[in-house]
């Protein structure tokens, strides 16, 4: 689901390198941008934000992120009226932190319950609004689950 | 350096408009202003102005040669946006021209016209001042990312709804008097508890209302005020600015909030004053969880200890540091270009003591105005002092 052309279906070329990042994300290459300093941050970059660094490279995400944060949203912005209410968190994943709405893998309607400092994977999903590709975390639920 | 005088404010009623074009919003601010500081409006040199959304509001952009000709100054005019602090830098940068000596009078502002627009609209125009790309497209509002700043809070340092109930109350009771205020009635506790949810855990009276609204300062110099007989008691001795990193994922930590620290480090160095030297504040509490973070970012308290300062009694009206006399943005209402003016405003009305709310801080000397963009990615404080 990566190489199928999202380039040319008229959504990707405005924010190419985006684009990009999320193709790598949904293959399960997701990365952060570090710098020698392991500064992590999120494409595309020239110069490290915290150090000012131009010796960057592409560092993998760790495979599970953990949820620092987390809002359960009932008043959405347009782009998302269909979705709410939805769940986003803040997920640190090594090199750097992600932003991105939780699902879980059943197809209720109701936001997964998370707290912070559960385990997380992530993922791309599409918005119930429009189809847009958007980041999401799905708990991890080990084995044995209660 | 030059001491810069407050001459006049000018702030129009903050709430709803209809029908009202933004420029007449700011002329009839501006106008007051001039009025109410005996101010020549032919003596302005610049216009600061300050405005984040009128391009999708009104389809105006340019907007700061139409306030000229609104307010009748012809003069150099600029527009600034820092999204919730864009009046909050106008001022700020007539601040710093008055004190360099660049032009002895400055109307600085800013004006807001939201209600307009059906609240989708606006929310999705708000969540524009956070990170388009790993924010917004993530799901994150302008509500949302407070939102999520609350949780990280109470998960660091404890406190929880309730705490934040009483900010909201308290705020609420404060706008009663405010001729100026969106929502001048009362909000228990218990009624903020039961509202309906916008993003957990903040709730409907957690946020600050859509408004429309206008300010306007007449900043001179000392020299000239005290040249044309001025009554301009209240002096900006200090102002500092800060940024951080966009968006809120990128924080060092999640429910601090670093710009607004280094903004009050330098407004305090400029006055040469430290936290404990004020008396009176006015936050950006654009939501309850906000007006916490603001007091701690200002030093006047412990980062984990802002949270009960509201449900203690410490920053109520009768308490010992009263936070936003004025009703705050949560009561007073969030004009969101106009803001940063209106603090000011509010301030030196409570410094000079004709504000509704002066008897509250009757010998108040010292005032702190803490205005902040998006989720503080930008922060601008200002120090205002009774100079006479
Ligand atoms: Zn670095």
């Amino acid at each position: 689901m990566s190489d199928d052309g999202a380039a040319d279906d008229g959504t990707a070329p405005t924010d190419r390198d985006h684009a990009e990042w999320l193709d790598a994300l949904a293959d399960g290459d997701g990365f952060a941008i570090v710098c020698p300093d392991g500064h992590g941050s999120l494409p595309p970059r020239r110069v490290c934000p915290d150090c000012g660094s131009p010796d960057l490279s592409r560092e993998p995400l760790d495979e599970t992120g953990t949820v620092e944060t987390y809002s359960v949203v009932h008043v959405p912005s347009p782009r998302f009226a269909d979705d709410a209410p939805y769940a986003t968190a803040v997920a640190d994943f090594g090199p750097t932190r992600l932003t991105g709405i939780v699902r879980g893998g059943d197809a209720s309607d109701d936001p997964p319950s998370v707290g912070i400092g559960d385990a997380v994977t992530v993922d791309v999903g599409e918005r119930e609004t429009d189809g847009e590709r958007l980041v999401v975390f799905r708990p991890v639920t080990s084995a044995g689950d209660d | 350096m030059t001491d810069v005088r407050v001459a006049g404010v000018g702030l129009t009623s903050f709430g709803s408009h209809p029908g009202r074009t933004g420029r007449d919003l700011f002329a009839e601010a501006a106008l007051r202003a001039f009025e109410d500081g005996d101010v020549d409006k032919s003596d302005v040199e610049e216009l600061n102005y300050g405005n984040f959304m009128g391009a999708l509001a009104e389809h105006q952009g340019h907007q700061a040669p139409l306030m000229a000709e609104a307010a009748g100054v012809r003069c150099p005019a600029t527009r600034y946006e820092s999204a919730c602090a864009s009046a909050g830098v106008a001022v700020r940068e007539a601040v710093r021209t008055v004190a360099a000596g660049d032009a002895d009078v400055v109307l600085a502002g800013g004006m807001e016209r939201m209600t307009n627009l059906p609240t989708d609209e606006v929310t999705e125009g708000l969540a524009i001042a956070a990170d388009d790309l790993f924010e917004v497209r993530a799901g994150v509002t302008f509500p949302g990312a407070y939102a999520l700043m609350a949780n990280a809070y109470f998960d660091a340092y404890g406190g929880g709804r309730e705490d934040l109930a009483h900010v909201a109350s308290k705020n609420h009771a404060n706008a009663v008097p405010n001729e100026y205020a969106q929502y001048r009635r009362e909000v228990s506790v218990d009624e903020a508890m039961d509202a309906p949810p916008v993003a957990e855990p903040l709730h409907l009276y957690d946020a600050c209302p859509i408004t429309d609204g206008a300010s306007a300062l007449v900043l001179v110099s000392a020299e000239y005020a005290e040249r044309h007989g001025l009554d301009a008691p209240v002096a900006v001795t200090g102002t500092g600015q800060g940024t951080d990193r966009m968006a809120l994922g990128d924080r060092e930590h999640l429910a601090r909030t670093p710009a607004a620290d280094d903004a009050a480090a330098a407004a305090y160095a400029d006055a040469g004053i430290d936290a404990g030297a004020v008396d009176v504040a006015e936050v950006h509490d654009c939501f309850t969880i906000a007006e916490v973070l603001a007091l701690e970012s200002l030093g006047l308290f412990e980062p984990g200890e802002g949270i009960s300062a509201a449900r203690e009694g410490i920053t109520t009206a009768d308490g010992d540091l009263p936070v936003n006399l004025s009703g705050g943005l949560k009561a007073k209402g969030h004009p969101v270009g106009a803001t940063g003016g209106s603090q000011i405003a509010e301030l030196t009305r409570l410094l000079r003591g004709d504000h509704p709310n002066s008897e509250r801080v009757p010998d108040a000397d010292v005032g702190v105005a803490h205005n902040a963009g998006g989720t503080v990615a930008s922060a601008v404080v200002h120090v205002l002092e009774v100079a006479e």
